[in-house]
């Protein structure tokens, strides 16, 4: 578990590698996440300007508040170690490691991006690793890999492949997904890691994936991945709190600053005690309510 | 140092720049072709030349065609032809 806060991650767009315009403007569209895919966005022939052109737009282009992810080739293919050279001495928040099937793949890629960082003078422990699970093999290992390093920040579902792996394909239902989905966030939250769900792939579908967030949103999942920005407010709307649920957190939080104030250990409000889980759920409720605008920094409602 | 094959990099899609590099003696030559040739194109032949002088290729023949290019992206293809041009596999981590 490499973060001591939580951090928001609704949404996680990706961005083909070799594609400038999508590179110059990925940061406008308000995902908390930027996905830089190095992988199969990628054909073998344009593998190296990818992996240049996403270096030097990271060195330009500016994402904002972002959290900056590239997925790197796998294990087995001759780019691996060169992209994450590349992806450590460019800066990146966040590796990801496609097709990740075991601990062993993990703490591989950490011994790497320790070996890139003291190469190239960065802060030792500044890149911070996540795993795509994409096999029966990855979600039987789900939990060794959630716990393989102190570097990862979550796990993710990756659908298209696992489902070719079950000898099954994508259904609207997802309920081929069930079993993987529990297991991956299960495993995510044992080990205080985020949980990234698989992508919508329909995108005229939008009733679709507004079903699939919300069940999705109902098991726990940190967010989705999305491929196309056109997703990114239909997820948010689903993670937005409702008005009473932001009145309801405002109420905990009064009565947590109050308890502070008057030096009491036990926080109650309503004459109801109010312990960790629902603090910490009004904290998220909070966070999730001022990124969906619907309050400011002092907690007022916007108007809209 | 010159190149010995021709190499070519970057698409003709809006944002990105098409690079084709070919051996040559006489110094780096650039024919540039792009909308804002008149406002930016000295700007575009900078990049691109710093970039080859860089990965020591100071003898080439240099063929642009920019639809819009960021300077990184300009970088960025310049330094993917010119290491197909001298046949580098390795990222060029001192040019980058």
């Amino acid at each position: 578990m490499a973060e001591t806060e939580e951090r928001l991650r609704r949404t996680m767009m990706f961005v083909p590698g070799n594609n400038p315009a999508m590179l110059k403007d990925a940061g406008i569209y308000g995902a908390d996440a930027i996905m830089f895919d190095l992988e199969d966005a990628v054909s073998l022939a344009e593998k190296d300007a990818a992996r240049d052109l996403v270096y030097e737009a990271l060195q330009t282009v500016d994402y904002g508040d972002a959290e900056k992810v590239v997925r790197v080739n796998g294990t087995d293919t001759p780019f691996y170690k060169d992209d994450v050279r590349a992806m450590v001495k460019a800066g990146i928040d966040v590796i990801r490691l496609p097709k990740t099937e075991s601990a062993q793949m993990i703490q591989e890629l950490e011994k790497d991006v320790a070996a890139a960082e003291k190469e190239f003078d960065r802060t030792a422990g500044s890149t911070h690793l996540m795993a795509a699970i994409e096999s029966a093999k990855g979600v039987v290992n789900a939990v060794p890999i959630a716990t393989a390093s102190q570097r990862m920040i979550g796990i993710a579902l990756s659908a298209e492949d696992y489902t070719t792996d079950l000898k099954t394909h994508r259904y609207p239902d997802g309920r081929e997904l069930e079993y993987a989905r529990n297991v991956i966030l299960q495993a995510a939250r044992a080990a205080g890691i985020a949980a990234f769900d698989t992508v919508f792939t329909d995108l005229d579908d939008e009733a679709g994936l507004q079903r699939e967030t919300e069940y999705i949103h109902q098991l726990g999942f940190d967010g989705k991945s999305v491929i196309n920005p056109r997703q990114i407010s239909v997820i948010n709307a689903v993670y937005a709190p409702t008005k009473r649920e932001i009145q309801t957190a405002q109420m905990v939080m009064a009565a947590i600053d109050e308890a502070h104030e008057k030096g009491s250990g036990v926080i109650a409000l309503n004459g109801q005690m109010v312990d960790r889980p629902v603090a910490m759920r009004a904290q998220r409720v909070i966070k999730l309510a001022k990124a969906s605008h619907l309050i400011d920094e002092e907690g007022t409602f916007v108007e809209k | 140092m010159g190149i010995s094959k021709a190499a070519l990099a970057g698409t003709l899609e809006s944002s990105d720049i098409q690079i084709t590099l070919s051996p040559a003696a006489n110094g780096i030559q650039i024919e540039l072709t792009s909308a804002v040739a008149s406002q930016f194109g000295e700007q575009i032949k900078k990049v691109i030349t710093q970039t080859l002088q860089s990965l020591g290729i100071d003898n080439v023949a240099v063929k642009a065609v920019d639809k819009g290019a960021l300077d990184c992206v300009i970088k960025a293809r310049t330094i993917a032809a010119g290491q197909r041009a001298l046949g580098q596999k390795e990222p060029a981590w001192e040019v980058l």
